[in-house]
């Protein structure tokens, strides 16, 4: 057991060094770049702010007088207090509250998009290699490959026209109906999920192909192996040694680059959030690079990042428990 | 076997193989369009129509919201959007070689550090990232084109690295080591064109990766939007309501060329697993000389070919 432990507090100290790699990265950006990055922030700032207002959010970016290394900390010390700056776009909100509204509906959206494609390309993967160059072998990966090829924005616009605007069967925008109150009560839930079906369907759709072609090609290295031989040999049925003997030993490394998809997933959903103009992260994003509010766009990195590394961390105790080899 | 006669073999092998040949003719003849295209079309940028009207023969693809021809501004589009793509895969993969290469093939502590530095790249969710970086710069397609490399080089890094790993033990390393030619050249010279079929599926995967980037910055709005390109045209059939006024012809030609374009790129690179994968190559003479799904029962097929 203590070798989990170890592993575990290895992992994690590698992602602390990614997240303070993410920290720099987002103070040195803006000072590498060509102009003054006080007089661009600040200029968008122009008569919205007391001078005591304009000391704070100095202080926030480390956009003090004093020497890199002096702004350097005292920007370090207010993202660890949570102090995101103030946001240009929705003024006078502090990022933080800005944020963390859309983070929930993010995580759920793109969550449950993430997971629901994984089972299922996981599962297709399985099927087709047991049946290699069968029907459905040969038909779906090219066609996930193609479906594949389409930017996942633009083929939420293509959804959207057609289901939503043409058929009206799904709702256009939102992620749930004005007429129900915020909370825990049945038609609240009815109407987020009715909202979230066009969008994750085209995220699970544009995802599926990668998760079935890696499931796949494990899944070929593992039938080959003895013991697989030797389940089938014992007249087990088909489906048993499928599910039980090849996958559960052909799903790891689907599940370690579950944690490595996540990043990229994400980014596919923020540009989906856009176009359904849900709530979540990536409509921030949107309004941020509208209205080139930089405090927003840079809380939104770090906390985009965090999540993603947290996510991570928890996909390596999931391996933990999964894979008995990380154990020993 | 040399280099060159497995080169040739490759060469014709991929021209033999369908997905492959249909990919590369499919890519070409887009690239001969971009280059050769807009000397053809009408002037993507005037103002030709009333806006938003529906495909007609005078416009085959309609006109958008500024009422300009959709069918010259996908045409004229593909010029930036494919360079920048091309430009992004090549540089990605040269960088990915360097740094890949030296950690494999160095290991101990240089690939260490450096395999710390791709994880922590790897790890960080590229989108969030492009967009601050791409707010800061100039908007243009050099800023594109630099934002993609260093948000995507992380990947082929790490895969030149394992097969660098891999190759670094083999003999004929081991005997240019004591033939006492020097790293670098043992690198470039030895170990890298052994890698080829790698390094060409990497540069195909990252052009991939680059025009969907590419196109999703584009569409934020980061891009130049004075501009033609895919990514532009889709950000102004978004900014024109395309949806909500119904003209799917304003956003649907750009996005079935994306998609085509990286398609064929796909079948490309299916194409060179095929011909180069040793494990692929034998299983496909196994199948030529072998009754239907033998192959599928986990034994090793045993066959004599003469008597």
């Amino acid at each position: 057991m203590s070798n989990s432990i170890r592993y575990l507090t290895r992992r994690l100290g590698f992602y602390s060094i990614a997240a303070w790699a993410a920290l720099t990265l987002n103070f040195f950006i803006p000072r590498l770049m060509p102009g003054d990055p006080a007089a661009i922030i600040f200029a968008r700032f122009r008569g919205k702010l007391t001078p005591e207002a304009m000391v704070a959010l100095r202080e926030t970016f480390g956009l003090t007088d004093g020497p890199l290394l002096i702004q350097y900390f005292s920007y370090i010390k207010s993202m660890f207090k949570g102090d995101l700056g103030v946001s240009i776009a929705y003024f006078p909100e502090p990022v933080a509250n800005i944020i963390s509204t859309g983070l929930l509906w993010t995580i759920f959206l793109a969550g449950t998009s993430l997971v629901i494609s994984f089972i299922i390309g996981t599962l297709l993967g399985a099927i087709i290699s047991w049946k290699r160059g069968g029907r459905l072998d040969s038909f779906l990966p090219p066609f996930l490959a193609f479906i594949g090829a389409f930017p996942y924005f633009w083929l939420a616009m293509l959804s959207l026209y057609i289901f939503g605007f043409k058929l009206e069967w799904f709702p256009l925008r939102h992620a749930y109906s004005d007429d129900v109150t915020v909370g825990l009560n049945i038609p609240f839930i009815f109407s987020s999920i009715y909202h979230a079906i066009l969008p994750a369907t085209t995220m699970v759709l544009v995802s599926l192909g990668g998760w079935m072609l890696s499931m796949r090609n494990t899944m070929i290295t593992t039938l080959g192996s003895d013991y697989i031989t030797l389940a089938r040999a014992k007249g087990l049925s088909s489906w048993i040694v499928m599910l039980k003997y090849a996958a559960r030993n052909a799903i790891l490394p689907n599940f370690t680059g579950f944690g490595m998809a996540l990043g990229f997933v994400l980014s596919g959903a923020l540009l989906t959030e856009i176009i359904f103009s849900y709530p979540g992260q990536g409509y921030l994003l949107l309004q941020a690079v509208r209205s080139q509010d930089f405090p927003l766009m840079q809380g939104l990195f770090m906390t985009i990042t965090l999540a993603v590394l947290a996510a991570n961390w928890f996909v390596d105790i999931a391996i933990l428990f999964l894979d008995p080899r990380t154990r020993k | 076997m040399n280099k060159n006669s497995i080169l040739k073999r490759w060469g014709r092998g991929i021209i033999k193989n369908k997905k492959a040949s249909f990919g590369i003719y499919f890519v070409s003849s887009l690239i001969g369009l971009s280059i050769f295209g807009p000397l053809f079309t009408l002037d993507p940028t005037a103002f030709l129509g009333t806006p938003l009207s529906p495909p007609s023969l005078e416009h085959f693809f309609g006109t958008n919201g500024q009422g300009q021809d959709v069918l010259s501004q996908t045409i004229a589009g593909a010029r930036q959007t494919l360079l920048v793509a091309f430009t992004t895969g090549f540089f990605v993969v040269l960088v990915g070689a360097f740094i890949g290469g030296a950690a494999g093939y160095y290991g101990g502590k240089i690939d260490d550090f450096l395999s710390l530095i791709i994880n922590v790249f790897l790890v960080m969710p590229g989108l969030p990232l492009m967009v601050i970086l791409a707010s800061w710069l100039p908007p243009g397609p050099l800023t594109l084109a630099g934002v993609l490399i260093l948000t995507g080089w992380a990947w082929n890094a790490r895969v030149i690295r394992s097969q660098m790993m891999s190759l670094k033990g083999r003999d004929f390393v081991l005997a240019a080591i004591i033939s006492g030619e020097s790293n670098t050249r043992i690198i470039f010279v030895e170990i890298m064109p052994r890698m080829l079929s790698l390094l060409a599926s990497s540069f195909i995967g990252a052009s991939i990766y680059a025009i969907g980037a590419q196109v999703g910055l584009e569409f934020l709005g980061l891009g130049d939007v004075s501009t033609v390109s895919w990514g532009t045209n889709l950000y102004w059939a978004s900014n024109d309501l395309a949806l909500l006024t119904g003209s799917w012809w304003t956003f649907v030609p750009t996005g079935l060329s994306i998609a085509l374009i990286s398609f064929s790129l796909t079948l490309i690179n299916f194409g060179i697993d095929e011909v180069t994968n040793p494990r692929l190559i034998s299983e496909r003479n196994w199948k030529k000389q072998l009754p239907d799904n033998t192959l599928n029962n986990g034994v090793t097929p045993v066959v004599r070919k003469n008597g």
